[in-house]
């Protein structure tokens, strides 16, 4: 696996934080799937959140904080400064939100805060989209790895644009790239890998499966198997047959 | 003074945004901002707070 900022993560899987029917059932999903990131946030002080910060801890996880929900650079910018000082890490998932409907990035805006971030010290892994130029003006900006959007947050649709992500991966062939958000499945999170990403992040289709612990799990089966395949060379598909048993000796019977 | 405290407004006693987190009880890993700027937490003692002031405080939280 390629570092991520000099970090070798574990295995490919990030996994959210967010939405599981309890704490027992987040760390559980995290045990069974040996999830190596956990991505978290920053909410107002209501008391929860201390005792929420000592679970974290002792899954012994790396952590990733995000700026979920802000819609300005100024308000990303903060965030990712009251992150670093909460969580004691450089690394910020940054999400620049554009759009109500899709939550999709900014990439203007995302662009922008990135530069002031890595400026400022941060190590950022932006939430994207599968532009390529706006993934080339991340990498200007300061970026070391690219967190395309396989589909809408929480929509469960897998990779809407495979041609995209192809691309995408053929343009950047050294630069960390994530799978990040849309995934529902764990076919979803194979074909990512197969496509030759290093890593997946999700949280939904985890979180709100019946039971997240036993999805977790097979996400993670999923991942290793997509990982091992693209490293195994796949065949090209192809539009016709072709005999896999050899015809060459074949008894003359009609 | 007056101040607003995580969106709500509340009357208090601190002067500074180190005496204003002990007087309302948040300890523990918290960060804070005021009037949308951050203020690390090795500034909070130098921080004077003025009326009307707009602080907010997070702590860690669920996320995806």
């Amino acid at each position: 696996m390629k570092p991520f900022y000099g970090t070798q993560l574990p295995n490919p899987l990030m996994l959210g934080t967010a939405q599981y029917p309890s704490p027992a059932i987040l760390e559980q999903a995290f045990r069974d799937s040996g999830a190596g990131v956990a991505t978290v946030s920053l909410r107002r002080e209501s008391g929860a959140g201390q005792t929420f910060w000592q679970m974290i801890r002792d899954l012994d996880v790396l952590v990733l904080p995000n700026t979920a929900g802000c819609h300005t650079v100024k308000e990303a910018v903060t965030t990712a400064h009251m992150a670093r000082e909460v969580f004691d890490t450089k690394w910020i998932k940054l999400e620049l939100i554009g759009h109500t409907d899709s939550l999709q990035p900014d990439v203007f805006q995302l662009v922008e805060a990135a530069r002031i971030l890595t400026e400022d010290g941060f190590q950022v892994f932006p939430y994207t989209t599968d532009d390529l130029i706006a993934g080339e003006r991340l990498l200007s900006a300061g970026c070391e790895v690219l967190m395309p959007w396989g589909a809408p947050i929480g929509s469960g649709r897998g990779l809407n644009n495979e041609y995209a992500l192809r691309a995408m991966r053929a343009e950047f062939p050294d630069v960390p790239l994530v799978i990040d958000a849309g995934i529902g499945l764990p076919s979803h999170a194979a074909r990512a890998m197969e496509l030759g990403y290093d890593a997946v992040l999700l949280n939904t289709a985890v979180a709100r499966a019946g039971d997240p612990a036993a999805m977790a799990r097979a996400i993670m089966l999923a991942i290793e198997a997509g990982q091992l395949a693209h490293q195994a060379d796949p065949i090209e598909a192809r539009d016709m047959a072709e005999p896999s048993t050899p015809v060459i000796g074949k008894a003359f019977l009609s | 003074m007056k101040i607003v405290l995580n969106g709500k407004p509340r009357e208090v006693r601190a002067e500074n945004l180190s005496d204003l987190l002990m007087e309302v009880g948040f300890s523990g890993r918290v960060a804070t901002a005021v009037n949308e700027d951050f203020i690390p937490s090795s500034l909070r003692v130098s921080h004077k707070l003025a009326d009307g002031d707009r602080i907010e405080v997070v702590a860690p939280m669920q996320g995806g």
